[in-house]
Parts: C-alpha cells; structure tokens; sequence
C-alpha cells in the first residue's frame, strides 16, 4: 500500500464470519470499517459476539473477497438444476445421523 | 437446519430449561455456588470498604464511558466504549451488593449508586475526570484497567469468597479492556503529529492521578511496567509527576464528580423506587 503515513478518510470494509458455539463453521453475520486487521478483530468482538455468540472470528477485507457476479448466474448455477442424480436422495439416512 | 446461523441456533428451543435473556444463552452467574457467609477472621469493616472503593471505581468509570455513547468517532469505537461501561457497572453492582451484605447497613446495590452524595464517594479522581478527547479517554482507560486488573489479580486470592468470585469475573473483562486501551494508545501515539501531541498530552494530565491508585495496594511495579511497555511502544513518554494534594479514596473529590452524580442519580432520586 502506498498510502502509509497519512490518513485515510474512510475505514476500509471488513467481512465477518463467526463460528458459534454449538455452531459447526464460521458463518457471515456482517460487515464493519476498521483501519487494520487488527483492529477489524476487535470490533468484530465488540459488534457480533457481545450477546455470547462465538467462540471463534475470522475477519477479510471486503475487497479481498471474488464474488459471483448477477450476469453469470445462468452459466454458473442453472446447469445444476436438473441434475437431481447428484443429490444423495436415493439413500436412506438412518434418524440418528444429524447434519446431512 | 438453523444449526447453520449463528444467530438463529440461538433462537432455537432448548431442553434444559434454563432462562434466557433475548438472543444470549450460556450465561454463568458468577457467584454460583459461592458461599456468602463471611469467613472468620476477615474484617467487615475493611472489607466493606474495599467492595465501596473498587465499586465507585467501576461505576464512575461506566459512566463516563457510556458518556461516549452518540459522541464516538466511530461507530464501531462507541460500542467498544459501551461494552467496556457495561463490564464495569456489572462489577460495580456485585461489589456493591457485597457491601451492602457486610457492612452491617443491609442496604442495596441501588442505595449505594443512587443515594450516596459525593463526599460519601470513594473512587480515585481519575476516574471522575470530563472525558476530553479520545486520546485522554483511552489513556485514563489504560491506567485505570492496569490498575484494576493487577489488583483483581491480588484479590482472586482474596479470603472473602465473594470477593474473590467476583475478581476472577473481572480479570477477563479487564485484560480485553487493558488490550484494547493500549492498542489504541500505540496507534495514536505511533500515529500523526496530533494523535502524537495529543495522547502525550493526556499522559502528562493523568500522571499526577497514578500516585492515588498506588496508596493502599501493592501493585506500582506491575502496573507501571505495563504502562512503560505501551508508551514505549507508543513513543510517549509518561512524565514523573509529583501526587496532587487530596485523596478521593477519603471522600476527597474533584468539582467534576458532584455534576457527574447529578446526571446518574437524577431519575432515581426524583422517582424513589421507580423501577424500569
């Protein structure tokens, strides 16, 4: 970055993902402006786990994040939807397994 | 499958039974399975005193905290201002219920916040000091929550119980808050000219308030170890001052702690026993 040594107006944006604690993996749960990787971890604490939420934060940088754009839906995800011999539906899944 | 959100597995019913306030679950009362009775041997005087002491501390500082609230730099900032407040006042009201249990009175954690004058304050004058800026903010916070944590390290061993609970809580709330404060005294400190000036500044104007911290507990070499690793870190410097004249540990205060209660207990002293 070649902005060190002066101030930037605008906090870059961070993604937060945390993991609760009967939860499985790390979730979204939103975003927040913090000048640094450090100080995006702190908010995260302070924004999204302060009614015991999470036992563990991962926060990026909005910008690092590649999205699927609008435009390639149709290419991307319409041709998976007749394909229902990808699905485990032809198994029978005993009760007692959770989580499938 | 709401086990895949955070949020709403929190929502979810659950077996146990167990009462919960809007989205938390998990909450641990900290004085479970502590035994209130007072041990042999301790003083209730002295101990009454210390609870008063260490409470006004807290509540003090929770109100000068959530005095950010509306007036942070940023958002994210006047949440963690807030969060912090709550910490202490949830101190303040454990304290308070102790004394209220030792000192002989019977009173509740209500009759010390909101019907006590200033003059029957026992907080060190730091904590009542106006807010300033942020830099002064965060470097009061730093001093207070070094304090406070290495004497609430000392008191995890304390021989009243409750006490003891009550500062095992603490440590954790106060080593986020000393983490927090100091990461911020570095970034001013380490930052413009300004935040530069400006945090030495407020090192300059609390260090005549450190030599009252220090008066009754031993905790001087910890506590100005940890403030020599952050200003160093800083590039700050804090100054040797001599102590002030006074000692709100005696009930000896500031004009700024009378304006202060005023706004805390006004609701509470113009509705007695209102409850909300």
């Amino acid at each position: 970055m070649s902005d060190t040594g002066r101030t930037r107006a605008d906090w870059p944006l961070y993604e937060v993902f945390v993991r609760g604690k009967r939860g499985l993996n790390h979730v979204h749960v939103g975003s927040l402006h913090a000048a640094d990787d450090r100080m995006a971890l702190t908010h995260a604490r302070d924004l999204y786990t302060r009614r015991n939420e999470g036992v563990s934060i991962w926060v990026v940088r909005s910008a690092h994040i590649t999205a699927s754009t609008r435009d390639e839906k149709d290419p991307f995800f319409a041709p998976s939807a007749d394909k229902v011999y990808r699905h485990p539906t032809f198994y029978d899944i005993p009760d007692d397994v959770p989580h499938i | 499958m709401s086990d895949d959100h955070v949020y709403l597995s929190l929502a979810e019913e659950h077996d146990d039974g167990d009462a919960r306030w809007a989205f938390g679950t998990g909450f641990e009362d900290p004085l479970h399975g502590v035994d209130p009775a007072v041990p042999a041997g301790v003083d209730r005087a002295d101990l009454a005193a210390r609870c008063l002491a260490l409470g006004d501390d807290a509540l003090v500082s929770a109100q000068r905290l959530a005095e950010w609230t509306t007036r942070a730099p940023e958002l994210e900032e006047e949440m963690a201002l807030a969060n912090i407040g709550l910490d202490l006042l949830g101190q303040a009201r454990l304290l308070y219920t102790r004394c209220g249990q030792v000192d002989g009175t019977g009173r509740g954690e209500d009759a010390y916040a909101y019907l006590r004058d200033p003059g029957g304050f026992r907080n060190v004058r730091l904590a009542e000091l106006p807010n300033g800026d942020f830099a002064f903010s965060v470097v009061r916070l730093l001093v207070l929550a070094s304090w406070r944590l290495a004497h609430f390290e000392r008191l995890t061993a304390d021989p009243d119980p409750v006490l003891a609970a009550v500062a095992a809580k603490g440590v954790k709330e106060l080593a986020y808050h000393r983490q927090w404060a100091a990461e911020w005294v570095v970034r001013l400190g380490d930052g413009t000219d300004e935040s530069h000036a400006r945090t030495q500044a407020a090192l300059d104007r609390a260090a005549p308030y450190l030599g009252e911290l220090f008066a009754a507990y031993d905790v001087r070499a910890d506590v100005l170890a940890v403030l020599g690793q952050v200003t160093d870190a800083a590039g700050l410097r804090l100054p040797p001052a001599p102590p002030l004249p006074g000692h709100g540990r005696d009930g000896g205060h500031t004009e700024h702690l009378a304006p202060l209660l005023d706004e805390l207990q006004s609701l509470a002293r113009a509705h007695p026993g209102a409850t909300w």
